[in-house]
């Protein structure tokens, strides 16, 4: 752990892969500039690569004021360790007060490991970041401006704040698309601090043989309209429903975790906190009862219709038109509908 | 060459089947009503250990950590086919985080002993973090490898596998001893075997033991039901049936990085969920409203 570094930056991890920046990294470095402006410190995000100091002026566009670059070949693909070592050692170094993670596997691959090395707590797929005090009900005494790490927990029933008020640096993990994605201001200025870190033998222990990657099949972000399912569909055969649906008024397919555990469709279609967080013109839920967490991923929709037969389901709470029925009936009923218009 | 796997495995709450009553009047959670489980991925963690002893010899450790009812996960492992079960049970424990729990597995796999492997499930279905694994995998200085797939070659101390990163996937090669999470799409878990359900549903920790003799002699001296327990162990440690049951004090942990004052992370505020019921326009399950609402929306240049 370091010692509370009031003065301490506001970092981001800056997630690449094949010389392009995962877009959670983005996103973090627009909430690590409100975070920043809040605590009157700096925002800054840590990349590790080789040959992607190019990548410096995205991050800086989207809000970093300073770009920690570390240009290495053992760095040119991800391997746990010496990543690890590279962020540990500038933690160490520069003492942030706050370090941010984008919840991708690789994010939880890494994170877990800095926080173990460093003692420091470590929160995972946050909904919200605030800065906020917190006073200790024992002793009374008073932390100011932490950063409050806001989580859905225990299936959804309850939304728990966490702190970490004495290990610092305080550390989050935060999901691709929770936080909005800004445009970026190419005219933002930054500076670039190249850093150099060295490896042992056991850093490098680990050898990449061959690796793969497949381009996204399906971009739920972009899309206008979603047409997502739930349990409620029942099985992987009226799943179908969902696809024509979405083909009817040409959009994309959504899930429910349900619908993603029970094998209906794949877990790229899941929509929610562990899954994608989206902001469509037009959500369709059908069959989704709405836990908390899906609605965490969906609910800034501009337009929700739910389909669900259960009036009570928590979904209607969030939707703009609800219709309680059957889907398997509901469902037809809207192609065919459309398809008249069309 | 033979391989030793220990295996981490927790007793989660089934989240999955959470029903109205989990919240209490006061907005705590009322854990009784849920029925707790095998957390699903530590299945397959445990089918990837039993598949390597099974191909190469060796054995098998499983370990939780827990109050004393999670003993029945070592119990559903041992029907399964494990060599050794233990639990890490101590009140001093509670509250931990991921990174107290970390701590507190690495010292009891330290005093579990030799290894080779140590297995985990991804994540747990109570807390979703996925962070154990690779926070234990640094407390014993181990290589963690993340969404383990498959092993593609093992021999003597090199292993070759495959993860799979959601979108792609990537093949290793790394030395033992190492730690691995292992994907639910890793395999099949076996179901318990009927035999060993037999043989070894009489299987008790130091604990449970004494709550069952205390049960069964409520009226009985504190002498007399000491000395029960004492025929009760050295009866299931003849018949092979004692889960072995550690405190922090045998495993040698160091409590300033346990529990809650080894846990970094606080819990601050926890809100039970209140909905909002927000007005929203209810239309009949009808052909004649479905295309009103779809002429509204193309109206409105929602649609097309």
């Amino acid at each position: 752990m370091i010692e509370q570094n009031r003065k301490g930056e506001v970092w981001v991890f800056a997630e690449q892969e094949d010389e392009s920046l995962n877009e959670v990294s983005l996103e973090l470095c627009g909430k690590a500039r409100e975070l920043a402006d809040r605590l009157s410190v700096r925002a800054a995000a840590v990349l590790a690569g080789w040959n992607v100091r190019e990548l410096s002026y995205r991050l800086i566009a989207h809000g970093a004021d300073k770009v920690y670059y570390v240009h290495d070949t053992h760095l040119e693909h991800y391997r746990t360790l010496p990543y690890a070592r590279v962020m540990c050692r500038l933690i160490a170094k520069h003492k942030p007060q706050i370090v941010l993670y984008g919840a991708t596997p690789l994010g939880r691959d890494l994170a877990p490991r800095i926080a173990s090395e460093m003692r420091a707590g470590l929160t995972a797929d946050c909904t919200d970041l605030q800065i906020g005090d917190y006073t200790e009900p024992k002793t009374n005494a008073v932390h100011k401006n932490l950063m409050l790490q806001i989580r859905p927990a225990f299936g959804g029933n309850i939304i728990a704040t966490i702190i970490n008020y004495d290990r610092w640096p305080q550390m989050a993990t935060v999901r691709e698309g929770v936080m909005r994605l800004r445009d970026g201001d190419p005219k933002r200025s930054g500076e670039i601090i190249e850093e150099k870190v060295e490896f042992n033998d056991f850093d490098l222990v680990v050898r990449l043989i061959e690796r793969h990657r497949e381009k996204r099949k399906i971009n739920l972000k972009a899309a206008r309209t979603i047409v997502a399912g739930g349990a409620g569909v029942g099985n992987k055969e009226d799943f179908q429903l969902i696809h024509d649906l979405a083909g009817a008024v040409g959009g994309a397919v959504g899930a429910s975790r349900a619908a993603v555990d029970g094998g209906f469709v794949g877990a790229e279609h899941q929509v929610g906190q562990t899954g994608t967080t989206v902001r469509p013109a037009l959500y369709i839920a059908c069959g989704i009862s709405g836990a908390v967490q899906h609605r965490a991923g969906m609910e800034e929709s501009a337009k929700i219709i739910a389909i669900n037969w259960d009036r009570e389901a928590p979904i209607f709470s969030v939707a703009h038109f609800g219709i309680v029925g059957d889907l398997r009936k509901v469902i037809p009923m809207m192609i065919k509908a459309i398809k008249e218009r069309a | 060459m033979s391989y030793h796997c220990i295996v981490c495995v927790k007793q989660v709450p089934d989240t999955s089947r959470i029903t109205g009553d989990v919240m209490k009047p006061d907005g705590t959670l009322n854990r009784a009503v849920l029925p707790a489980v095998f957390n699903h991925d530590d299945l397959n963690a445990l089918e990837a250990a039993l598949s390597v002893r099974d191909s190469h010899g060796g054995t098998v450790t499983v370990v939780t950590m827990g109050p004393m009812g999670a003993a029945e996960v070592l119990r559903e492992s041992l029907y399964r086919g494990v060599d050794r079960a233990v639990i890490v049970n101590d009140r001093r424990a509670a509250g931990s985080d991921t990174l107290a729990t970390g701590y507190i597995l690495s010292q009891a796999i330290r005093k579990i002993g030799r290894y080779d492997f140590v297995f985990c499930g991804r994540q747990a279905i109570d807390g979703d973090t996925a962070q154990v694994g690779p926070q234990l995998a640094e407390k014993l200085g181990l290589v963690q490898i993340t969404y383990f797939e498959k092993i593609l070659e093992l021999s003597d101390r090199t292993v070759r596998l495959r993860r799979n990163v959601g979108n792609g996937w990537e093949v290793l090669e790394t030395r033992l001893p190492l730690l691995l999470t292992v994907l639910d799409t890793a395999n099949e878990p076996r179901p318990a075997a009927a035999r060993r359900v037999m043989q070894y549903k009489r299987a008790r920790t130091v604990g449970e033991a004494a709550c069952e003799i205390s049960a069964a002699m409520p009226d009985a001296t504190e002498q007399k039901r000491d000395a029960e327990q004492a025929v009760r162990i050295e009866k299931l440690k003849m018949n092979d049936l004692l889960i072995e049951q550690w405190d922090l004090d045998d495993i040698e942990a160091d409590l300033q990085w346990c529990g809650i004052s080894g846990s970094p992370t606080k819990v601050h505020r926890v809100q039970s969920i209140v909905l909002t019921k927000e007005g929203y326009t209810e239309l009949p399950p009808t052909e004649e409203g479905i295309r009103g609402l779809i002429h509204e929306l193309i109206v409105d240049h929602t649609l097309g």
